[in-house]
């Protein structure tokens, strides 16, 4: 059934999956407005009788969201700024340089995306801490910078950068490291921005590193705060349901600030990490 | 020929003399913080591991070499073919479910004659912002066995509730959504990237020769969809193979151990019984297992873009 090229059929569909894929976060977001005595009793409704930031307040005095805001922070930015150099001038490496090395370790970083590290923890733990590593931020931070997906993502981007620019910036002088800071790095800064949201969130809701390396409670990221309210014996679901509510709070401004460079963003060329 | 030969090669040999010793320690520079983490966090985990896995390593004291003892306790441990079968299961359902929902929603959102679509885009992609744990709490909720939405919507359909907890497939089908509910939307970026590169002149005119729809995808759409297909589906399987946080957050593995998957298992032996030595023989056969599905994935498909 057609009216001026729309296709009713395929429209009801995409509007009842989407519905089917909101639901979830819309009972949950509701949910997290009622009072406790309303989570359980029944008959369940969607909107909450009485609205209430009560589980809100609760899980803002009992929990130190300041500090796992700001640990969580800490961690996510600082990744995040050392992850975009890195795969920078990795990738920079491997798209303008030849040279036999090169092509050997590209093929270590592409090991590295078939194996993923959480199946060595382990030992990757043992490392981190003869490195004096073990409980502190620096412990998640370090072991997360490479990732095979951003040091793609450049390489793809500065192989489309014509060999003429940096030929012509080397006859007049200009040496390999202001070429690549100078010329290059301004170049490659939407490839920059891409990565730089990717691995935002890859960090801000990263769980098995901060669980195997933080053992202060001070020193808890958002996660793993989370998960000692969700691993209780007895879950005191008014207050998870409103602290899983805050934790998202800094991805849902990122994406109203980035929307338009995370969806059109063209992540074929990396892979995820 | 052979001149042919002489004349492009000439330019080439005489640029190589040219280059500058700066142009072999730049790169050197350039990779040099990233060789060093790989050594550190890739190649010294995997050596330490492979030796660890030889010892009884408690994580204090110095190991000790048992040789092969903590694989022959492996091939008799129920808990790991367990957990082993109960990953490859979940990896052998996930994958396809996920490939599907995540592959239609993409279709739909690049079809001309469909409406909302710009809305239903960020609706698909709002679960990406979501950290696992906090995925798993949202579908526990509303699969809670006495208290949870889905089982209050049967009762009032007539229908009895289910066993979503206590239940080791019931879970597992939980698991399996929740999984395909937060990957959908990084697939669909994928997905929707590689439907705009097909032209639409080839649809065009195969829809001009009488073509049905049907036909349309399966001969041309699926076909030029082959290298998106495939890294989906390997990023997929790796991603179920390694599935931890959300199934910690959803159901911690249970009922029981029923279905704690491979990384939790090793979790629970390196960490919490501090069996490091053990562990790191269950990460060794898992590594394996890995880079066998990575080689068989690679056979069906020569990736281009590393030429």
């Amino acid at each position: 059934m057609r009216i001026r090229g729309v296709n009713i059929w395929l429209t009801a569909l995409l509007v009842l999956i989407a519905a089917v894929f909101a639901f979830p976060m819309l009972w949950f977001l509701l949910s997290s407005f009622k009072p406790g005595s309303e989570l359980f009793s029944l008959p369940l409704s969607l909107l909450p009788e009485t609205w209430t930031v009560s589980g809100y307040q609760t899980a803002w005095t009992r929990f130190d969201f300041w500090r796992y805001f700001a640990n969580t922070g800490i961690v996510a930015v600082v990744t995040t700024a050392l992850t975009v150099l890195v795969s920078a001038m990795t990738g920079y490496a491997f798209a303008k340089y030849r040279h036999w090395w090169l092509q050997g370790f590209f093929i270590c970083i592409l090991i590295t995306t078939m194996l993923p590290t959480e199946v060595i923890m382990p030992s990757t733990f043992a490392i981190i801490r003869d490195l004096g590593l073990y409980n502190s931020l620096a412990g998640i931070i370090v072991p997360s910078i490479v990732t095979a997906t951003g040091v793609f993502m450049f390489r793809q981007y500065f192989r489309t950068v014509p060999d003429e620019l940096l030929e012509a910036a080397r006859i007049d002088g200009v040496g390999e490291f202001r070429a690549f800071f100078q010329i290059m790095l301004p170049i490659a800064r939407p490839i920059a921005v891409v990565l730089a949201i990717f691995s935002f969130q890859w960090r801000w809701n990263d769980y098995i590193w901060p669980l195997i390396v933080l053992n202060d409670p001070n020193k808890y990221t958002l996660q793993i705060a989370l998960r000692s309210i969700v691993g209780a014996d007895n879950i005191d679901w008014s207050v998870l349901l409103s602290a899983s509510v805050i934790s998202l709070i800094p991805m849902v401004i990122l994406f109203i600030i980035f929307q338009r460079q995370i969806m059109s963003a063209d992540i074929n060329s990396g892979l995820k990490d | 020929m052979a001149q042919d030969a002489a004349v492009t090669t000439a330019p080439a040999a005489r640029r190589r003399r040219m280059r500058k010793p700066g142009q072999t320690i730049a790169p050197l520079v350039f990779i040099s913080a990233a060789v060093v983490l790989f050594a550190l966090f890739f190649l010294g985990p995997g050596i330490l591991g492979l030796y660890y896995s030889f010892t009884d390593y408690t994580g204090v004291g110095e190991p000790e070499f048992i040789g092969v003892a903590n694989y022959l306790k492996l091939f008799d441990d129920q808990q790991f073919y367990s957990s082993l079968t109960r990953t490859l299961l979940y990896t052998v359902l996930a994958v396809p479910v996920h490939y599907v929902v995540a592959l239609g929603i993409s279709l739909l959102l690049t079809s001309a004659a469909t409406r909302f679509r710009t809305a239903a885009r960020v609706i698909f992609f709002l679960p990406w912002l979501i950290s696992p744990i906090v995925i798993g709490v949202i579908w526990r909720w509303m699969f809670g066995e006495n208290f949870g939405l889905v089982n209050y919507v049967l009762s009032v359909l007539g229908a009895p509730g289910q066993r979503w907890e206590t239940d080791g497939s019931l879970a597992l089908a939980v698991v399996i959504l929740a999984g395909a509910w937060g990957g959908t939307a990084f697939t669909m970026l994928l997905f929707i990237a590689a439907l705009r590169n097909i032209p639409t002149s080839y649809l065009e005119a195969a829809q001009i020769d009488g073509a049905s729809a049907a036909q349309r995808f399966f001969r041309i759409t699926l076909p030029l969809l082959r290298p998106t297909s495939f890294m989906v589906i390997l990023l997929g399987t790796l991603g179920a193979m390694k599935e931890f946080a959300m199934v910690q957050a959803l159901n911690g593995g249970g009922p029981g151990t029923e279905n704690m998957f491979m990384v939790q298992y090793i979790y629970q032996t390196g960490f919490q019984r501090a069996q490091i030595g053990y562990a790191s023989a269950v990460s060794m056969v898992l590594m394996v297992i890995l880079i066998v599905i990575a080689l068989v994935q690679m056979r069906f498909d020569r990736r281009e873009d590393l030429s």
